[in-house]
Formats: structure tokens, C-alpha cells, sequence
């Protein structure tokens, strides 16, 4: 009798199609592309501000156009999903032993939540609002 | 008892016939109480003696009988026909070469098990006049969730990172690597790091968490990852920015 084991291999582009729980990864996932692209649009801002007020100014123009609003607000949606989804695993990865017993899962995600609402309490007071 | 007529569609491989494995079908009475395990039982019985798979204890302890039924991973022990539709595709686990029909090749994952040390190394040998190693219920509750593991490799047919690059040493052996670092007996943390904390141990891992939705034994592999993470992580700073600090 030989041995001829065959080998199955995921399909390398597909394989997250295969049911809800890969989909939902690789939604997590594909928020830092827009992450990203709202991060290299800040940088570009600070980069106009550098270069003088007109420039500046061209920049915030240019922010007013309909698309760029769209665009920003995507980005929101898909930064909110990562908070959420990240903030939702936290307590997977941090464990805190009280006495015999683990800190329920709420008390950590939970601590996450406090923490993003007070700095964005803070950005939004030295944004002047 | 009422009966239900379930049509049973197996993937087969003869390593000695086929070229590649082929569905084949089986049109099976089950009992209603009946779990996918009972019915390829019959199969096996009444039907086609040539089927090849794995079962031993029947109540999800032993971890023999894990399959693919209906795309996801699970053992077929506890996998009860009320749950299912009439037509029930089952496969052998995902990520694993295949032996025969539902049979896999389990060489990698007990290789990757042997390399993280998964039993006890102890700071210095006892004799037995020293008598027993004590634990308080606080000490045992930092492992024993991680120690309940049956080694039924669910966890690796369902993570597509282990799918893609082979390499990785998986969820159920991090897992397992966890459980002696967190056990107040053991002392071999320094030496699994070796293994654990590379690109092919935790790094690897993107956090589908995907190993933990389908453990049948609630040993939540993707937690222990995660853990280990972050304390390779406070390892990583505490050499390379604090050099003072003694590890």
C-alpha cells in the first residue's frame, strides 16, 4: 500500500469568499486603505500649510468638493468599523485577574469606549468646537 | 422513532486509484436523533465498506472525528442531522493533505506540537519527598481554559492564515504553548519564545479569530494568541529600550 496524499489548496484570491466570518475579517481589513488614504490627505494639508496661507486655503477649497465630502465620510463609516470590531476583540487580548476571577469583557472593551470619547472630547475642544 | 432519508454526499480518495478526490453519493435512513457521524456509520455498515475515517469516542472528547460538513469544520459527533438539511456535503478537514476519503495527513500539526514544548519545565527538579506542587484555584484559572484542548485540529482547518503559508505553527499548538506559559509550575517560557514569538508563531497570525468560533471546546486559541502577542511584544521593549532591566 503507498502513500499518495492529496493536497487541497485554499484558492490564493478567493478563499475569504468561502463564508461570513472571512468576509467580515476582510472587511476589518480593507478599512486601512481608507485609513490610509485619509492619513496621506492630512499629511497633504499640512504640506499646503507650510507653504503659505493661499495655499492653505486652495487646500480647504478643494475639501468643500462634493466627493472629497463623500470620500471623508467613508472614511468615518470605515474607521467607526475598525473601532468597533477592534474595541469588540480587546478583551480577548487583555486579561486582567481580579482576585480568582478575570475583569468581565465589558470592563475592558468598555475602558477602550471611555478612552476613545475622551480624546475625541479633547480633539474637539482644541478644534474650537 | 421517526426516520429521514438524508442523502450523504462524501468526498472520496483512493491514494491507490483516484487522481483526485470525487464526491459520491449515499442515500441514507437516519433516525432523527442521529448525529453526521451515526449516518456515515451506516454508510461504513450497510452501504460501502470501503469508507475510510476517523471516530473513537463519540462524546467530543477524543477529537478523532473532525470533518468538513457543509463547508465548516466540526466533529461529526456532534453535528446533529436536526440541524441540517436533507442533503449533507461532507468533506475531510480543510488545510490538510489527504490520507484517504475522510482521513488526513496529521504529520505537520504533530510536529509543530512536539516544537512549542507543551508539558511542564520545571525551574529545578523535585524529588518525590518534596512532595506535590501546590496551586491555588487563582493559579489554575490562568490555564485551565487553554488545557481543555483535544487536539481535533477544527481550529486549523478553519484558519485560512495556516491555509496560505504552511509555516505557520497554528492555533491549537500557540495555544497549547500558552497553557504551560501561564502554568505556575513551569519555567520554560524563555525556551518556547524561541518558537512562539517568530513569524512563523504568533506574528503570523491576523487575527481572523476564526480558530476560535469553531473550537468545540471553548479553548479560544485566538485569546491565547493575542496574549502572547503582547507579552513577546513587552519582551521586545523591555530589550531593546530598557537594556538595564533584567528579563
Amino acid at each position: 500500500m503507498s502513500r499518495r496524499p492529496y493536497v487541497r489548496e485554499l484558492p490564493r484570491t478567493t478563499w475569504w469568499l468561502k463564508n461570513g466570518r472571512y468576509k467580515r475579517y476582510i472587511a476589518r481589513e480593507i478599512t486601512c486603505i481608507f485609513i490610509g488614504v485619509y492619513t496621506a490627505v492630512l499629511l497633504f494639508g499640512v504640506k499646503r500649510l507650510s507653504e503659505g496661507e493661499a495655499a492653505y486655503q486652495g487646500f480647504l477649497d478643494a475639501l468643500n468638493h462634493p466627493l472629497f465630502i463623500l470620500f471623508h465620510l467613508l472614511a468615518l463609516g470605515f474607521a467607526t468599523y475598525n473601532s468597533i470590531t477592534w474595541f469588540g476583540v480587546t478583551p480577548k487580548a487583555i486579561r486582567i485577574q481580579v482576585g480568582e476571577d478575570f475583569a468581565p469583557d465589558g470592563v475592558v472593551a468598555g475602558a477602550h469606549y471611555a478612552g476613545w470619547i475622551a480624546i475625541s472630547l479633547v480633539v474637539l475642544f482644541m478644534a474650537g468646537i | 422513532m421517526s426516520e429521514r432519508q438524508i442523502e450523504l454526499e462524501i468526498l472520496r480518495y483512493d491514494p491507490e486509484k483516484d487522481q483526485a478526490p470525487e464526491f459520491q453519493t449515499y442515500s441514507v435512513p437516519c433516525q432523527e436523533e442521529w448525529v453526521v457521524l451515526d449516518a456515515i456509520n451506516y454508510v461504513k455498515d450497510h452501504i460501502d465498506a470501503t469508507l475510510s475515517y476517523r471516530w473513537s469516542c463519540r462524546m467530543a472528547v477524543c477529537g478523532s472525528c473532525g470533518m468538513m460538513i457543509n463547508g465548516e469544520p466540526v466533529l461529526s459527533c456532534k453535528a446533529f442531522l436536526r440541524d441540517y438539511p436533507d442533503r449533507i456535503r461532507v468533506e475531510p478537514l480543510q488545510n490538510f493533505p489527504i490520507e484517504r476519503d475522510l482521513v488526513v495527513v496529521l504529520d505537520d500539526f504533530l510536529e509543530k506540537l512536539n516544537r512549542v514544548k507543551p508539558y511542564i519545565i520545571p525551574k529545578e527538579n523535585r524529588s518525590l519527598e518534596d512532595g506535590e506542587h501546590k496551586q491555588t484555584p487563582a493559579q489554575l484559572k490562568r490555564f485551565k481554559q487553554y488545557s481543555m484542548c483535544i487536539n481535533c485540529q477544527l481550529c486549523y482547518a478553519a484558519c485560512p492564515q495556516y491555509g496560505l503559508t504552511g509555516h505557520f505553527i497554528g492555533p491549537a499548538a500557540l495555544a497549547l504553548a500558552h497553557r504551560y506559559n501561564q502554568d505556575s509550575r513551569d519555567a520554560g517560557r524563555r525556551e518556547r519564545e524561541e518558537i512562539v514569538a517568530t513569524n512563523e508563531g504568533v506574528w503570523e497570525c491576523s487575527f481572523v479569530g476564526a480558530c476560535s468560533e469553531v473550537c468545540p471546546k471553548h479553548v479560544d486559541p485566538a485569546a491565547a494568541i493575542q496574549q502572547m502577542k503582547i507579552g513577546s511584544l513587552i519582551d521586545w521593549y523591555q530589550e531593546h529600550l530598557m537594556p538595564w532591566s533584567k528579563r
